[in-house]
């Protein structure tokens, strides 16, 4: 069965608007304008028990407010949404008891308590029974680290000590279902990588269902065999990690160091990507034109001083994605 | 501790015990209160002295000051200044994300918050108002025990009372909060507060017309029911419509509270954060 059930979910804004100035402030005093932002527009996808799926997209996307719909802090504007068989905003308390949730750039632990009475706080607002609280803290603490901080007030934890927790924290109760908004966002790339690792633990022997939203592409590359590119609201493709990569990945990258600043430095079987002064980067199909053929054409036409083969940057893959469906930050 | 309360005494408890620590503040606090109650004893003296009889007498009066100062904690005059805070930063969502009764939870911390500030401030003020200033041969302004044994009992229940208002006021000024986004959504509970709990001049001394609607009004079981209650100036019937006036606000507060809270939560946004 699955787990989590969109469908044609939407959610609309309501911002006060003004016009700029002393005039559009007085304006403003006699009547309100506002305007109407769409977050989220006729959202659909499903999620089996067990799967880890990526969101991604530019800020302003909808990833979050998708998150916190289906977290039940948020009422959508139209739409259908079931997690576990339960409508998040409607049965609210029985549904936020069966799942976790991370959001990177907030804190679930109290400022000046020690992580333990947190954790012990945490046991008493889900009614963990406690046999089972002490062997799942035991061993929540233990995969990630965090025993020698268990003592220490949440506001002395550095960043990477302090998202250790709050993932421990959005555990203690064993949720099926565990939502992570950006759960990597300022961390080291030391804590990002233990952090990817546990979650993939998690996932794997544990089949708790995630679902990640991030910037991070290495998070969605690490993590998510399945990945929502989301933009403007809209879903823009929902698709397996491979078949996105090679979709958008399939072109690779030539990049030129000529003697001389040329005027025209066009070659079959290329397409000219940017040029730098003397560096000239073309992209290419390895399926239609070979490596080598191609740079035994560049070296006939001019004189070389260096050259190199690499493949595009995710993240610049995705910002071209964006660009093509018109999704960039709004 | 089990069952359908264990979240809120849960809360309850934690909060209470991180509040104790706050030794400095409480310190702090206790001199300043020391210092208005000597101002205000002075005030009154002299208000006293020029006035014919007044409903209560100066050495109640005193008494009441006394109770004021250090029962002050107990007035609500600020939403919670974690959930405040958790407002402004976007943290509120967290509280959407407990599987408890968010009402509830919020009365649960504004009890604790009250009844531990209130405790660390109490026994010093008794220990100075009501046992030096006799033994160095002030006892015409000291603090007075309660009047009879029957009034320590119905004290004891209307300043339970007290705290449960004030906790449940508190909840409509962290909703308020919540509605407005900002904590200076709180700033007028003051202006109300003070002046109609009693705490700056004590009911009983207002004009005999507005007396009706003053013992009536919602604040007056913060201060003016319960030290009158104290003192003997409330007894038998009058005693006990000050227990239901305390009871009936505080139904009003909750069952308000809790509808107004939903609307707030059904309609707020949270959005980029």
């Amino acid at each position: 069965m699955a787990h989590i059930v969109v469908e044609n979910l939407s959610k609309h804004y309501r911002v006060a608007a003004r016009d700029p100035g002393l005039m559009g402030a007085l304006r403003g005093l006699l009547r309100r304008r506002e305007r109407e932002i769409v977050a989220l527009d006729r959202v659909s996808f499903s999620l089996k028990e067990g799967e880890l799926l990526g969101f991604i997209g530019p800020n302003g996307a909808g990833k979050s407010t998708t998150i916190k719909i289906l977290s039940g802090i948020l009422r959508p504007s139209a739409g259908r949404c079931t997690v576990n068989g339960r409508v998040p905003w409607q049965d609210r308390i029985a549904h936020v008891a069966r799942i976790g949730v991370v959001f990177g750039q907030r804190t679930q632990l109290w400022w000046d308590l020690p992580i333990a009475e947190s954790f012990d706080l945490l046991r008493d607002i889900y009614r963990v029974d406690p046999k089972r609280f002490a062997r799942t803290k035991e061993r929540l603490v233990a995969m990630l680290r965090i025993g020698a901080v268990l003592d220490t007030p949440l506001r002395q934890l550095s960043l990477g000590q302090r998202m250790r927790c709050e993932i421990a924290a959005a555990l203690l109760h064993t949720p099926s279902i565990l939502f992570l908004d950006e759960p990597t966002i300022g961390l080291d790339a030391v804590s990002k990588l233990a952090l990817r690792e546990f979650v993939k633990d998690l996932n794997r022997r544990d089949g708790v269902t995630v679902l990640l939203t991030t910037h991070d592409m290495h998070d969605i590359e690490a993590l998510a065999r399945r990945v929502i590119i989301i933009g403007n609201g809209r879903v823009l493709r929902d698709s397996s990690f491979e078949a996105m990569r090679a979709e958008v990945l399939g072109e690779r990258r030539l990049i030129v160091d000529y003697q001389a600043e040329l005027a025209d430095v066009a070659v079959e079987g290329a397409e000219l990507r940017g040029r730098d002064g003397r560096t000239v980067e073309y992209g290419f199909d390895p399926a239609r034109t070979a490596a080598h053929t191609l740079i035994a054409r560049v070296a006939a036409a001019h004189e070389v001083s260096d050259i190199r083969v690499e493949d595009p940057k995710i993240e610049e893959v995705i910002a071209r994605f964006y660009a093509l469906h018109g999704a960039v930050d709004a | 501790m089990s069952g359908a309360a264990l979240p809120y005494l849960a809360i309850l408890r934690a909060r209470f015990v991180l509040m104790l620590q706050y030794r400095a503040a409480a310190f702090a606090g206790f001199a300043t209160q020391c210092w208005w109650g000597a101002i205000k004893l002075m005030t009154f003296a002299a208000f006293y002295a020029g006035a014919g009889p007044q409903p209560i007498t100066l050495t109640q009066t005193i008494t009441y000051i006394w109770l004021s100062q250090a029962l002050l904690a107990l007035l609500p005059w600020q939403a919670d200044a974690d959930i405040a805070e958790a407002v402004e930063s976007g943290n509120i969502a967290y509280e959407r994300l407990r599987p408890v009764d968010t009402h509830s939870f919020w009365l649960a911390r504004a009890v604790a918050q009250r009844a531990a500030n209130t405790v660390l401030r109490l026994a010093p003020m008794f220990v100075l108002a009501a046992v030096a200033l006799p033994l160095i041969g002030q006892s015409a302004w000291s603090w007075r025990l309660p009047a009879t044994g029957g009034a320590t009992a119905l004290f004891a229940l209307s300043i339970s009372l007290t705290v449960m208002l004030s906790a449940a006021f508190t909840v409509l000024l962290n909703i308020a909060v919540t509605a407005l986004k900002t904590r200076r959504a709180s700033n007028l509970a003051p202006v109300l507060v003070t002046p109609l709990s009693g705490m700056i001049v004590p009911l009983a001394l207002m004009p005999a017309w507005s007396q009706p609607i003053l013992f009536w009004q919602p604040f007056a079981g913060l201060c003016d029911i319960p030290y009158r209650i104290y003192f003997g100036n409330l007894t038998g019937g009058a005693a006990l419509a000050g227990l239901c006036a305390q009871l009936l606000w505080i139904a009003a507060f909750v069952v308000g509270g809790r509808f107004w809270l939903a609307r707030v939560m059904a309609r707020v946004d949270m959005q980029g954060s």
